[in-house]
């Protein structure tokens, strides 16, 4: 028995049922010191029979607790540091919901409240990607579970940390009859092992901290990924008995160091990058922290070689005279050295792929073009979900994290350069500035074709957003609508948090709550969150806007409406021309049309200040303006802006 | 889920375009207007606002932009479009990304109304005079 009168459930139940048997037995015949030692030695014609948990007698003078299992669980929560804990409530995690917003303050950890499990995954992991460490999510173990499964997915295969939580009820003969039972589960995790790097069941309050700061760890080791812990219900409910009190505490957590390349791998691509007359730098998801891009920086100054920024992070300097971006296939072709960092997929960076009747593909390097590949992905892989890609043939593939293989990959390059390289390194440089140069004027010249147009062109969208913008401190924290790369051809992104890559497994829907989830991360540094949000991406979970209005998330965001799931169209296009029957009825299930959606009133009808559509790219920028105003003091706001397909 | 594939295969629509037809918003080579000129002396006549319809209703928007400025589904096709006699090869058979519309799904008097309205395409103005892209 608990102090004060209260009362662990499970001790409760075991002694009452104790004392049922004894009364039971004694009816039957069979006194308590003859009853048999333990159920299991027992004969199923003699076992005891357990009372009905519902007997009121039992249950009628203890019925409160005041320090339930949940408090013990957000102590742990609290000493990791998590900010927010973001979810759609559901009745398996209400033990410790209530510990979060009663005994631990409703601070560190926030509630952040979500309308969707999938707008609550996808904000923890656009959030992670700006503030560099995992957010919590709360789950129903079961539908919670079935609807935060695809935004997991997405995080899984974009390498980001995040801690989510599911609740369950795993003592059937506690379950309340209905609901409880069809949100139960026998192994929750089971249906999100594929695509989650670690998961536990913890037993006890004790098991529930180590494991909590274990998968805190996991996660946060390269290659990063969610994690995932199945709470019990009566673990967060019941009263933490005495025995166990004197067992509670917080394990140390200390991150593991990166993994970095092997010194003789990383001296041969020294080696072979210093000597190389044609090299090109790639990467995808570098840059995990701001020292990444520092780091790229310095490597690809003193080679002077190019930079091909594949954007699953913030890698490079989109004005950089090295950032050549937007001239891939032509340096492919004449590269002599490929160093890949952290690519997602190294075949089909350097490889075409026709995707016409009689599928085909191609190398894009010369032969004997030397392929370096220094990423974490080969460290852990699972085999079920194929978001691995096809198998690159590479010449040197260092299994390590590339952001901490970079220091020593610079040192290593230092020894290795002459005098006479250095030399000839300046003078590629000094080509390499002007190529740069000349794609950034063709970036604008391009941008002015169809400047007036009606639908507003992509060019014509994101230069009046930048517009708008240029002068504060603004993190692109999502663009779900495809938009040509214009801002990357056309924005100066020099900063880290400036962009977080995109969804990872491309799951449809990332868009809108990353949006919000990111925003919140910036909140607190009192940056402007911007966002070109898809109008098919913002259908499939709307709700993360009225998260938006409630919690104050200042976010800025224009709605690339072009009124279909493009990307679709130009499917059904491809095959109603290969099967030679024409596209005119490609529209059918692929476009918003008939009615159109109008996004303004959809987010107005949740508190959010709107615009639009807008359909006259004259009346984009005065729009903009507005709706900036009302960001910068504390508050969401979209402009529905009706565009160009691309 | 085929919707991820979907999206996957959006990046191959953006990667593989490199061909007449399909090199990229930015990196289409097209001719000086005096060369532009000199090979499309005997293009025959079409109907240029008919052809801004077709450009819709077959799709070519859907890629290319409806005003055909391009994107990274499709390259800029105007103004001043590649000479008739490649696009109308180049549409039966696309050696890229681009999908083949052939003679059954297109007419070639329907291509000549579209090649029209490519040409009627006004020239983008001076760049230098768009204050937001200085």
């Amino acid at each position: 028995m608990a102090k004060n009168g209260s009362v662990d459930r499970r001790d409760f139940l075991k002694s009452a049922a104790v004392t049922g048997a004894a009364l039971v037995g004694g009816a039957a015949g069979v006194g308590a010191q003859t009853a048999p030692p333990a159920p299991a030695a027992a004969s199923p014609a003699s076992a005891p029979v357990a009372p009905r948990e519902t007997d009121p007698s039992l249950e009628a003078d203890i019925v409160t607790t005041d320090r339930p299992g949940g408090d013990f669980m957000v102590d742990v929560l609290k000493s990791l540091n998590i900010e927010y804990v973001a979810a759609n409530p559901g009745s398996s995690f209400r033990g410790i919901h209530e510990s979060i917003i009663n005994y631990g303050g409703n601070t560190a950890p926030e509630f952040i409240t979500c309308c969707h499990e999938e707008s609550s995954v996808a904000m923890a992991h656009a959030y992670s990607k700006v503030e560099g460490k995992p957010m919590a999510v709360l789950v129903h173990g079961t539908v919670g579970l079935q609807h935060a499964s695809m935004a997991m997915y997405n995080a899984y295969c974009d390498r980001v940390p995040i801690v989510v939580m599911a609740g369950n009820t795993l003592d059937a003969t506690m379950r309340r009859p209905g609901v409880e039972w069809a949100h139960s589960v026998q192994d929750a995790a089971a249906m999100v092992r594929d695509f989650t790097k670690w998961d536990d069941l913890p037993w006890s309050l004790p098991h529930f901290a180590e494991s909590t700061v274990r998968a805190y760890k996991i996660a946060m080791t390269p290659p990063m990924m969610p994690v995932l812990l199945v709470l019990d219900g009566g673990l967060q409910e019941d009263p933490v008995s005495e025995e166990v009190k004197g067992r509670l505490r917080i394990p140390k957590l200390t991150l593991t160091s990166p993994p970095q390349g092997d010194a003789g791998a990383v001296a041969e691509a020294a080696r072979l990058l210093v000597s190389a007359q044609n090299p090109v730098i790639i990467a995808d998801r570098l840059s995990r922290t701001p020292a990444g891009m520092t780091h790229l920086l310095e490597l690809a100054e003193l080679l002077q070689a190019p930079v091909i920024d594949q954007g699953g992070r913030m890698n490079f300097p989109t004005q950089h005279a090295l950032n050549l971006s937007n001239g891939g296939r032509a340096l492919l072709g004449n590269a002599d050295v490929i160093l890949g960092l952290e690519l997602t997929d190294f075949w089909g960076t350097v490889d075409s792929f026709r995707d016409s009747l009689v599928r085909s593909s191609r190398p894009l390097t010369k032969p004997g073009t030397k392929l370096i590949s220094i990423t974490a992905t080969d460290l852990f892989m699972k085999s079920n979900y194929q978001d691995f890609q096809r198998y690159p043939e590479v010449d040197i593939a260092m299994a390590a994290d590339a952001e901490a293989t970079l220091p020593s990959l610079i040192e290593a390059v230092k020894r290795a350069m002459t005098a006479d390289r250095k030399t000839a390194l300046e003078a590629r440089g000094k080509k390499l500035a002007e190529q740069h140069s000349n794609a950034l004027d063709r970036s604008r010249s391009d941008a002015a074709v169809a400047w007036d147009a009606s639908p507003v062109s992509t060019a014509r969208l994101t230069a009046e957003l930048y517009n708008v913008i240029r002068n504060e401190d603004w993190s692109l924290v999502s663009a779900s609508g495809n938009t040509s790369n214009w801002e990357k051809r056309l924005w100066k992104f020099d900063k880290h948090y400036q962009w977080i890559g995109g969804s990872g497994g491309a799951g449809v829907g990332y868009g809108a709550p990353a949006a919000v989830g990111g925003a919140l991360a910036n909140k607190k540094h009192g940056r402007i969150s911007v966002a070109i949000q898809g109008d098919g991406d913002f259908m499939y979970a709307p709700g993360v806007w009225w998260t938006a209005a409630h919690h104050k998330i200042p976010l800025l965001a224009v709605m690339h409406n072009n009124r279909a799931y493009h990307q679709e169209v130009m499917h059904v296009q491809r095959m109603g021309n290969r099967h030679n029957r024409g596209v005119t009825r490609a529209h059918i299930g692929t476009t918003l049309e008939d009615p159109f959606i109008n996004y303004a009133q959809v987010v107005k009808g949740m508190g959010v200040y709107s615009e639009g559509p807008i359909s006259n790219p004259n009346e984009l920028g005065p729009a903009l303006k507005r709706a900036l105003d009302v960001v910068k003091k504390g508050e969401p706001a979209l402009v529905d802006v009706v565009t160009q397909p691309r | 889920m085929m919707k991820k594939y979907l999206m996957l295969a959006s990046g191959l629509f953006v990667l593989a375009a490199a061909g007449p037809f399909a090199a990229g918003a930015s990196q289409q080579a097209a001719p000086a207007p005096q060369q532009q000129n000199a090979q499309n002396a005997n293009v025959p006549q079409g109907n240029a606002a008919n052809g801004r319809k077709l450009f819709v209703s077959f799709g070519c928007y859907q890629c290319h932009g409806y005003e055909a400025q391009g994107g990274s589904a499709g390259p800029r096709l105007a103004p001043r479009p590649i000479p008739y006699a490649q696009l109308m090869k180049y549409v039966r058979h696309p050696t890229n990304e681009m999908p083949p519309f052939t003679e059954k799904v297109v007419k070639d008097s329907e291509l000549t109304d579209i090649y029209a309205f490519l040409r009627a395409q006004p020239a983008a103005p001076d760049v230098d005079k768009i204050p937001l892209l200085k």
